[in-house]
């Protein structure tokens, strides 16, 4: 293997790990900060590259606009489900329990009605103008498109980071992880808190799915894959873990990107195999602070 | 005025006669498809009802009873059809039935070693783990196309003999699946089973009544794996043909609608849901391919509204009418 | 005659917090003795600390010369030391008697069985209705756990912990949350308990007139430190109690 492949392979497998991150973070944002386990969290990601195939590809809006209008559509929908659904079972007896089998119901609802309005065929959706091209950097040709994701990715850390750290809505997020109650007692509208969380992390995720959707074909039933991917992350990582999620998305990207070149037909695999012995060692996860967990 | 100390006991000591009653008309009741049969559908229909059954009352024990959400009992159902299947393909007929033990015994083993892993995590943990772990069988399956058959899966899988005969092998699903119910029924209401419901309610409890709560999690774990693993095995002969789907996750996900559907705290909810939910797809699917949509529709409102599911309302109902026609009367 | 528990110098802190600060008590078989102290003072996590739920930083907890340092709290209970809760802990959706007879069966050894049906084991049922008699809960035995007044709940807690036949028993605030007229009751039963059951008992509580009128031995715990212990007619007079805990009280 010489030095540029293994450059070439770097990059993807950074681009693979960026979404991955993306859409692992909105997961882990909601269950940090809301203890809602979003099942469906994939499905918006599904969503989100419906939206952009329907208005960039369809509607012809420009590209840029389109991914911003994916991400707010997807997040409206997640707050109507937070509104409508989820909010009447807070506090339930095996609150978990439920919220996994409503959000499960949500993906078989929103499957079939992406099933019904676009069909089932592969739908796919042209880079954007000015980045089907490929950058070269000595005699290596890195797509422009990925370090556009890989920029994005890079962004949406710091401004995470500073948003929690240093925005009073951040504070407010972070307080609301160790005690709604207390929340609640200072003034603050809890369920309002609650939605608007909701409603940023299902946005994430379907900004992620337009994102990506220029890279993979849309299909219906992207929603597991992702689900299940991301799940893999934030176990590694630590759930709740916003740092955890994107150590966890690195080690995952590179991994896979590296493994299909050794062993193409099982690489997927490994993803799995991280995990158990993740499990096996530090089942809090590898960058989990050393406290109880909640759950 | 409180029944003397010798009376209380026989109180509730519940009633064998009834219970024998129960179980022998189940019997029978299951029994008398094949008679009364106007189409051989019928008795196909009632063989995936009974299967499901199994299936999702032996998933209940580790859901409704001791409070342990898995999205991927799949994994067992998936490793007693391949099992059976596999052998009969490379071995020949005589291998059904030896095939069938081979996947339950096997997937003891599996169960008590992931077990063992599962079990270091709760809630939403153990979920989502048990759901990658199923994902992963059924991606192994899916690519060793060479030893499974990949997506094609196995088809003409026959049992030896006299069992190939479609309604003798019925017979054998209704022998097999009703002794089962009643096993699973024996255990919840054993004292392992209580103790299994004091995990659910309170494990810190449990704890102090010198208890280990992560033992008893895991042996229910393996004794519903084994059930599940029997369901998938008798799966394998109904349709003489197995596929990759057996291990996928909606297949995890059929199950747990079917509880909810039936009540998740009631014993006989997954009965009663796997019935319901077996007929709904059957008449929805005539007209629509899009059951999953009604399905996800119709549990999303029994959680929303009916969270006891059609059993554990009923109960309410009944409760309800019994206590208005004694005060009225 | 040997002290039944002894702590010998246990510590812990949390963080630069000492939550117990050099421990050391002896309690002798069948005392019937109490702790107190203000909120913070350490008391419930020194019982934690003697069930296993917490890990003494240094120290040793003798049961019958037997340091449970260690042990886990499984292994504790089977050695006999039980526990209620300041917050009782129930099973809420089983029946009042279950709720005891799970603990008995627990006690026996009983619960691997899993195919013998829970009603026909009548001589556990036998038992349980008897513990319900003597908390006076007998007639509450078919009602589900949830369904119970508060008082109730606090006795059916300390019923669970008896059916385990326990030579300690610890009781964290018994009387917390109960009205005056449940507080006498309550702290008339206890002394019965003791000694209908030839009990070791140490409880946590507030209400001074029964830590007065139950307890041979007060204890007294400061900061998780033993301030004061003896006799409560000795403890009523330490200056140092009374300037430090009971004064606006007394």
């Amino acid at each position: 293997m010489d030095f540029s492949f293994f450059i070439m392979q770097m990059i993807s497998g950074l681009t693979v790990a960026t979404l991955l991150f993306l859409v692992a973070s909105g997961l882990t944002l909601i269950f940090g900060v809301g203890d809602i386990f979003n099942f469906a969290h994939g499905s918006f990601y599904m969503i989100g590259a419906y939206l952009a195939f329907q208005i960039i590809s369809v509607l012809q809006v420009n590209f840029w606009l389109g991914l911003i209008l994916s991400g707010l559509g997807a997040g409206l929908i997640g707050i109507v489900a937070e509104m409508f659904l989820l909010r009447r079972i807070y506090g339930r007896k095996n609150e978990a329990g439920f919220q996994i089998l409503l959000t499960y119901c949500l993906i078989l609802i929103i499957d079939d009605l992406v099933k019904i309005i676009f069909g089932t065929e592969y739908k796919t959706l042209q880079r954007p103008s000015g980045f089907t091209g490929a950058v070269q950097i000595g005699d290596l040709y890195i797509p422009s498109y990925n370090i556009l994701i890989i920029i994005i990715g890079i962004v949406v850390v710091v401004a995470a980071w500073w948003i929690l750290n240093k925005t009073r809505s951040g504070k407010i997020a972070r307080a609301a992880a160790v005690d709604r109650e207390m929340l609640g007692a200072m003034g603050i509208n809890v369920p309002l808190t609650m939605t608007m969380v909701f409603g940023i992390a299902t946005a994430l995720g379907g900004f992620t799915g337009a994102l990506a959707a220029p890279l993979r074909s849309v299909t219906p039933g992207a929603g597991i894959e992702v689900i299940i991917d991301s799940l893999i992350v934030v176990v590694i990582g630590g759930m709740g873990n916003f740092w955890g999620a994107w150590m966890g998305a690195m080690l995952i990207g590179e991994l896979t990107a590296f493994g299909i070149v050794f062993v193409p037909k099982w690489a997927t695999l490994f993803s799995y195999l991280v995990m158990i012995i993740v499990l096996i060692f530090k089942p809090e996860g590898l960058f989990a602070p050393g406290k109880v967990r909640k759950v | 005025m409180l029944p003397e100390k010798s009376e209380r006991c026989n109180m509730k000591t519940g009633n064998l006669f009834k219970e024998a009653l129960l179980w022998v008309g189940l019997m029978i009741l299951f029994g008398l498809v094949p008679v009364l049969m106007t189409s051989t559908y019928q008795m196909n229909l009632a063989s995936h009802i009974l299967i499901w059954i199994l299936f999702a009352t032996a998933f209940n024990m580790l859901w409704g009873v001791t409070g342990m959400l898995s999205f991927g009992q799949a994994l067992y159902y998936g490793l007693g059809a391949y099992f059976v299947g596999l052998m009969v393909k490379y071995l020949g007929s005589a291998w059904f039935f030896p095939g069938m033990v081979a996947g339950i015994v096997v997937s003891a083993i599996v169960a008590l070693l992931l077990g063992l892993l599962l079990i270091r995590v709760g809630g939403v943990f153990f979920t989502m783990l048990t759901l990658a772990f199923a994902q992963l069988a059924w991606q192994i399956t899916f690519k060793w196309y060479n030893f499974t058959g990949g997506d094609d899966g196995v088809v003409g899988i026959m049992q030896p003999g006299v069992f190939s005969n479609p309604i003798v092998y019925y017979y054998v699903i209704v022998l097999m699946v009703i002794p089962s119910v009643w096993i699973l029924k024996r255990i919840a209401d054993s004292p392992f089973g209580t103790i299994l419901r004091c995990v659910n309610q309170n494990p810190d409890r449990v704890r102090f009544l010198g208890r280990r709560v992560k033992r008893n999690q895991l042996r229910i774990y393996v004794i519903s794996s084994v059930f599940v693993a029997l369901a998938g095995g008798l799966m394998a002969g109904v349709d003489n043909s197995i596929h990759t789907d057996m291990f996928v996750w909606t297949t995890s996900g059929e199950v747990i609608l079917m509880t909810v559907l039936g009540g998740i705290n009631q014993f006989f909810g997954p009965f009663f849901g796997a019935i319901a939910l077996i007929l709904i797809e059957d008449i929805v699917g005539a007209y629509t391919e899009y059951w999953s949509l009604i399905i996800g529709t119709i549990v999303l409102i029994m959680v929303l509204l009916f969270p006891k599911g059609l059993v554990g309302e009923f109960l309410v109902f009944k409760h309800r009418f019994l206590k208005l026609k004694k005060h009225g009367g | 005659m040997e002290p039944l528990l002894k702590l010998e110098s246990v510590s812990k802190a949390f963080g630069g917090l000492q939550v117990t600060n050099n421990v050391n008590m002896s309690v002798m078989p069948g005392e019937i003795s109490a702790i107190i102290g203000p909120n913070g003072a350490g008391k419930t996590t020194l019982f934690n600390q003697i069930t296993g739920n917490l890990l003494p930083d240094t120290g040793k907890v003798l049961f019958q010369g037997d340091d449970l340092v260690g042990q886990t709290t499984q292994s504790i209970v089977f050695k006999g030391i039980g526990r209620a809760f300041q917050i009782s802990s129930l099973f809420p959706d089983e029946t009042v008697l279950d709720n005891i007879k799970v603990a008995i069966m627990s006690k026996m050894d009983n619960t691997k069985n899993f195919w013998r049906p829970m009603l026909k084991f009548k001589q556990a049922t036998e038992q349980a209705y008897d513990i319900l008699e003597s908390l006076g809960l007998e007639k509450e035995a078919d009602r589900f756990a949830f369904e119970l007044a508060h008082g109730d709940q606090k006795l059916l807690d300390i019923g669970i912990a008896l059916a385990l036949k326990p030579k300690l028993l610890l009781l964290d605030e018994p009387t917390a949350g109960m009205s005056p007229e449940e507080r006498k009751v309550t702290q008339n039963l206890i002394k019965k308990l003791w000694k209908e059951f030839d009990l070791t008992l140490i409880f946590i509580e507030h209400d001074m007139d029964m830590v007065f009128d139950v307890a041979q031995v007060v204890r007294v715990l400061q900061q998780g430190t033993l301030l004061a212990e003896g006799s409560p007619e000795e403890i009523q007079n330490n200056k140092e109690v009374i300037t430090a805990y009971l004064g606006e009280e007394l």
